[in-house]
């Protein structure tokens, strides 16, 4: 596709590549803004204003990864955010199998009050879910902020997969019943392989939408399951916020999610888009 | 949606008929009548409800009850656990009539406008600025994705220092380099505009990744019959590139809008929904008079107004953009 481009228009914005450079410095600015925060203390910051730090520390780092209540709860988000990805994908596999295979009795009614759960609005579900998770016992469970999370990645993921599944032709699914195979065993030994990237794909969007969010995780939680984004609000006590730790902990919250990415950048370069998304 | 037509129109023979073709893309290519776009066409099995079951059980646990609970406060004015009185749609009446409640609205679709005015074109420029071969491809899409993967209140506290005047390298650097005076906790433009632009920062690489996505599925030739009609890069643009980005801009464009609707961390940690009522969007209203106040009654019912109305545009757009440009 870029020999393409190149080739086609004979000029390919020779700026591009420059505006896009650019951009991703300014994207970096506030990232690296914070990163600088995190290696110093808290008086130089509050101090004065300084575009290089003073005095680099990395005790912050330090008291991060030795008191207990802020690994443990950044073991909490990854925990969650794993099984909820994992969760969602099982889930939303065979529906989007049904969804671009098959018609049926308010297939669109259906898959659109899928997509409508992504908008409810999430602060006064906040008492509701706290009532239920209690009364059944997820309440400060990892499985329970997995489960409560579905309500918006179910959704997502359906949608993305019914897209890709949509670009593979139904021959495929023929051709390997006519060969005998069995709708289960032909799901998991050529469609899964078949739809990789996809799942891939989705899986990144899972676990980013589950990572981020904040509310709803906080509201289930108390000790045992708490999420790290919440033991950050910890950070505002007596004497004021604790700037420098809590840019700690926010630089911290990005390395499992560019983990992530990195593994599945090849997907979203790749075939993304095979089908309708 | 628009495969189902397709199939409906055909009938349930459909799959007899379309079998002996080599396959569906090569028809896709060969046959670009109505019928035969889509490579898939769906048989009608209502059996088919097994697979969405799970789906349909797990959103109906996370999603069912808890909506129902929110309903039932609704139509009750509740005094204690055991002490409620039911009030019929009277807190529907009384939250539609509230003027801060319609300001927020207009506040809300304001900024919704806003952004997705400002980070579509931006996303989509991005996308087509983006390298596409070697090492760039992979540095690039993970500096771009990194905002998503920040959690939203320290998207916030990111924001909250960066723009401030003093200690933050943003405020800063407008303050004593441009010369402007802006403070985002008393000026109600410049806590706007902070929002603003921390959403356009937070969230334009999404739509940047998915048209990316988009512009590398577009097949090879169709850039080579651009080069033998000697297309311009801006013709190529729009009538290449743009029409096949329709499927992943429709998504693009549905979840920002949705999110941008619903925003609520983000503003909260950095402006409180401040300076005043500037900042102050529906779902931080909503979450005052729900968390704060703990006005049950009244919450319930504004957010299920809240709910209709993101539902009502989500259609529209839905339908708009899975509909039209056939």
């Amino acid at each position: 596709m870029a020999a393409a481009t190149d080739r086609t228009t004979g000029r390919r914005l020779p700026w591009a590549r420059t505006v896009f450079w650019l951009y991703i410095v300014t994207l970096m600015l506030p990232l690296l803004w914070m990163f600088g925060m995190s290696i110093r203390p808290n008086e130089d910051i509050l101090g004065s204003f300084s575009l290089i730090p003073q005095r680099v520390t990395f005790d912050n780092y330090v008291t991060f990864f030795t008191d207990s209540s802020w690994y443990s709860s950044y073991l909490n988000s990854i925990i969650y955010t794993s099984l909820n990805a994992v969760m969602s994908l099982i889930v939303a596999l065979p529906a989007a199998y049904a969804f671009s295979r098959f018609r049926f009795a308010g297939d669109k009614h259906l898959f659109f009050w899928l997509l409508t759960n992504r908008m409810a609005p999430p602060a006064v579900f906040l008492l509701p879910f706290f009532q239920i998770y209690q009364s059944v016992g997820l309440f400060d469970t990892h499985l329970g902020v997995a489960i409560a999370h579905m309500l918006f990645n179910v959704p997502l993921a359906v949608w993305i997969l019914e897209g890709f599944m949509s670009g593979i032709p139904r021959e495929i699914d023929e051709t390997a019943a006519i060969d005998g195979y069995s709708l289960p065993r032909f799901f998991v030994r050529i469609f899964l392989p078949m739809i990789r990237s996809a799942i891939g794909v989705t899986l990144f969007f899972c676990f980013m939408f589950s990572w981020v969010e904040l509310l709803i995780a906080r509201t289930i939680t108390s000790v045992d399951a708490k999420p790290i984004a919440a033991t950050m609000t910890r950070t505002v006590s007596a004497a004021g916020v604790d700037w420098a730790l809590l840019a700690t902990a926010g630089v911290l919250t990005i390395v499992p999610g560019a983990i992530v990415i990195w593994f599945v950048r090849n997907y979203i370069a790749k075939g993304f888009t095979m089908g309708r998304v | 949606m628009r495969l189902a037509r397709a199939a409906r129109r055909k009938g349930p023979g459909v799959s007899e008929e379309s079998a002996p073709r080599a396959g569906g893309e090569v028809a896709v290519a060969e046959a670009p009548a109505e019928d035969e776009r889509r490579p898939v066409l769906k048989r009608k099995d209502n059996r088919a409800w097994w697979l969405v079951l799970p789906v349909v059980v797990s959103v109906a646990f996370t999603a069912v009850i808890p909506l129902m609970t929110v309903v039932n406060f609704s139509v009750q004015d509740v005094f204690g656990p055991n002490d409620r009185v039911f009030v019929g749609l009277e807190w529907f009446r009384s939250v539609a009539r509230d003027p801060e409640v319609r300001a927020a609205l207009v506040r809300t679709l304001l900024f919704s406008a806003q952004v997705l005015l400002l980070e579509i074109p931006l996303g989509v420029a991005l996308a087509v600025c983006m390298p596409r071969r070697g090492v760039q491809v992979s540095v690039a899409l993970v500096l771009v994705a990194l905002p998503l993967l920040i959690p939203w209140n320290v998207v916030g506290t990111i924001w909250q220092i960066f723009a401030r005047g003093d200690i933050g390298l943003g405020g800063w650097t407008i303050n004593n380099v441009l010369g402007v005076n802006f403070n985002y906790t008393l000026d109600s433009t410049d806590a706007w505009i902070t929002v603003l632009v921390m959403d356009v920062w937070h969230w334009t690489p999404l739509v940047a990744l998915l048209a990316y996505a988009g512009l590398r599925s577009i097949p090879e030739p169709y850039f080579q019959a651009a080069q033998i009609d000697g297309a311009s890069a801006w013709s190529t643009f729009r009538h290449i590139q743009l029409p096949r980005l329709r499927g992943v801009l429709t998504i693009a464009i549905l979840l920002r809008f949705m999110d941008s609707f619903m925003i609520y961390t983000e503003p909260f940690v950095v402006t409180g929904g401040g300076p005043g009522n500037a900042t102050s969007f529906l779902s931080i209203l909503l979450s005052k008079i729900a968390v704060g106040q703990f006005d049950l009654g009244p919450a319930g019912a504004f957010s299920l107004l809240y709910f209709l109305i993101v539902q009502i545009l989500c259609y529209v757009f839905f339908t708009v953009l899975t509909r039209s440009g056939r």
